[in-house]
């Protein structure tokens, strides 16, 4: 199963078994089915619960807020992720504060879904990671599907749940393929964060501890396989930990993988300064100090912006290769 | 579309359905204007001895706007949404004093525990919030939802001539008018947006910008709240038969700062302002027509002082986890 077509059997599964679903965004009109194609087919079988929409970002998010605290379950979706700066004040100042301000008397059950990250030559404004704008929002759920598990299943969960839910898709999944069992010499499993959201351990070694613990999510999991196989050749056992939930933390499943190795990489395609890395770095710090051999390493894009030429956002992006030469020097 | 002005009449108890309906809705209608204006009077003077934490923007000469529009809603399923300036709208849709004083006095009784305090107030089908624009096309969203369950309800939205420089306004009103939704925007245009008057504000009329979306707007002096009941009936009874939205434009003025303290305007300014007030005006109709209004002032006074008492002796909010 590919990584779009998970999410669109998703949406349509969610659209057949609950009338209180309703989905929109801008293009997603059939037959072109929005603009990478997540919701595809959906309009044709449910025309009055699947909208085509003005370009009014902000309005969007506040739609699906009205909606939500009059009873619908909306499932927005906002064509590029760096369009989410148009609707922060309806996820920060209205989404996730009726809940809270009201006393617990409502809940806002909406889903913001966008694809971000960069590999596809658009450029300084269409080709960002800034999720890390949201992440420690209070009361806003931050997940991101990776290869690992089942992107549609997560998508369901999130729509489900009663609290505003920010997911980020990666541009550059959509056409791979979902990575569920043991493969290539990689083991996968997965544990539960608080809320019941999995967090992926994937391992290039079968027993013992491993020298390295990779922290990363979204779209810089697909280069996981790659690192772990070209690790394996330099006989470094490399722990890779997925979270799915990136927004609140796991932090007791962070650390217990930090503790592991005690050499801690966490990697994102979005800009280093204030990041999730930034984060993570300061939750082990004070959960994990005595078992860190080495300074946790952040590995992210410089803080500038995305380069539209393919040669420059190929250097820009962090890569499996930046990744490999970062372990390897840590190691030694 | 058309733009309906609708005429300032001095004399607004023209054509009751019955004698008895009018005598309760004016008497009726008095005695939410009184209860809103005496609340407000009351929560500034906690304000100015320290006992209202933050700040209150009071509606105080704007009352005619929350008692002739919301006593034109049905309470049973209509949805409202307002804004920063919404202890009127709450007062006249729940008649709760005490919550409210509860609620601004950071007591756990509150409305919403203390938590929301003055501009972040709830109860059923009610929800105001603090940004301006914002809850304009959070309203639009409960429109859908309402239409979309069959709920019959029109979905009503206060904002201010400050709120009709935010671009959302604009994005709402398109979706609204695109998407048939019954909503009524209600525009409370007291010529200020905070301390900046409209000439600074807004280039050209903000009563006619809705007609480009194809809404029709309806014009009228806040001065008579049986006119403004009565137009608000009518426009409701519309938008719930076409669904289709519709924007009441009401000329109106505050008597009291923005919130408190931020008052530029001129002493001659004020003055005229206080003549014009609606609230001893509507007073001094009723008793022309015979009412006699001491017994109901007497009642709501003692509303608000017991409200206000155990108000302030409830315990204090408790954190929200």
């Amino acid at each position: 199963m590919k990584y779009l077509a998970s999410l669109n059997q998703s949406l349509g599964r969610l659209l057949a078994e609950d009338s209180r679903v309703v989905v929109f965004g801008e293009d997603i009109l059939d037959p072109y089915g929005g603009a990478f194609k997540v919701t595809r087919g959906l309009q044709e079988q449910h025309p009055d619960r699947v909208l085509t929409t003005p370009i009014s970002e902000a309005a969007l998010v506040a739609l699906a807020n009205g909606m939500a605290l009059r009873g619908l379950r909306p499932v927005v979706e906002i064509m590029f992720g760096d369009f989410l700066s148009l609707c922060m004040d309806q996820i920060l100042n209205h989404a996730t504060k009726f809940r809270a301000m009201y006393n617990g008397q409502v809940t806002v059950p909406i889903t913001v879904r966008t694809p971000m990250g960069g590999g596809r030559g658009y450029g300084p404004t269409h080709s960002q990671s800034i999720e890390k704008l949201f992440l420690g929002v209070p009361y806003l759920d931050v997940i991101s599907p990776s290869v690992f598990g089942d992107a549609g299943e997560l998508l369901e969960r999130a729509v489900r749940r009663d609290c505003p839910v920010l997911f980020i898709e990666h541009k550059l999944l959509y056409p791979a393929e979902l990575i569920s069992g043991n493969s290539d010499g990689m083991t996968i499993t997965s544990q539960s964060d608080s809320a019941a959201f999995p967090v992926f351990r994937v391992q290039n070694y079968e027993t013992g501890n491993p020298d390295v613990t990779l922290i990363t999510y979204g779209g810089m999991g697909r280069f996981v396989p790659e690192i772990l196989r070209h690790l394996a050749k330099e006989e470094l056992r490399v722990l890779a930990c997925v979270p799915t939930r990136i927004s609140p933390l796991p932090c007791d499943i962070l650390t217990e993988a930090a503790c592991e190795s005690g050499r801690v990489v966490v990697l994102e395609e979005g800009t280093l300064t204030n990041g999730w890395g930034a984060e993570i770095a300061a939750q082990l710090q004070e959960s994990a100090w005595g078992e860190l051999k080495r300074p946790v390493r952040r590995i992210a894009a410089p803080d500038s912006i995305v380069p539209t030429a393919r040669q420059l956002e190929d250097a820009f992006l962090p890569s499996a290769s930046l990744v490999e030469a970062e372990i390897l020097e840590m190691i030694e | 579309m058309s733009h309906l002005e609708i005429s300032n009449k001095t004399d607004g108890c023209d054509a009751p359905a019955t004698v008895q309906e009018d005598d309760q809705s004016l008497t009726e209608l008095y005695r939410q204007m009184y209860l809103i204006r005496r609340v407000e009077e009351t929560l500034l003077d906690l304000f100015s001895k320290g006992r209202v934490s933050g700040t209150i923007h009071t509606c105080i000469g704007q009352e005619v706007c929350a008692v002739g529009v919301v006593g034109a809603l049905d309470k049973s399923r209509d949805v409202l949404w307002t804004n920063h300036r919404g202890h009127g709208h709450f007062l006249a849709w729940t008649g709760n004093a005490e919550g409210l004083f509860a609620e601004i006095l950071g007591r756990a009784s509150g409305v919403c525990g203390g938590i929301g305090g003055s501009q972040h107030l709830h109860a059923e089908r009610f929800y105001s919030n603090g940004i301006l624009g914002g809850a304009v096309a959070c309203a639009v969203g409960s429109a859908f939802a309402e239409k979309y369950k069959q709920s019959g309800a029109v979905v009503t939205v206060f904002m201010g001539d400050g709120a009709m420089a935010e671009g959302i306004v604009y994005e709402s009103l398109n979706l609204s008018a695109l998407w048939h939704l019954p909503v009524l925007f209600v525009l409370e245009d007291n010529g200020y947006a905070q301390s900046t008057p409209k000439r600074f504000e807004h280039a050209g009329e903000i009563n006619t910008r809705a007609a480009t979306f194809g809404i029709e707007t309806t014009t009228m002096e806040a001065s008579n709240a049986s006119e403004v009941f009565s137009a608000t009936s009518q426009i409701v009874s519309q938008i719930r038969h076409t669904m289709h939205p519709q924007v009441l434009a009401l000329r109106t003025f505050r008597l009291a700062p923005h919130s408190k303290g931020d008052d530029t305007r001129s002493p001659e300014e004020l003055a005229s302002l206080r003549d014009s007030d609606p609230l001893p005006a509507f007073r001094a109709q009723l008793i022309r027509l015979g009412y006699d209004l001491n017994a109901l002032e007497s009642e709501v006074q003692e509303t608000l002082e017991r409200s206000l008492a155990v108000a302030e002796t409830s315990p204090p909010a408790v954190p929200f986890i």
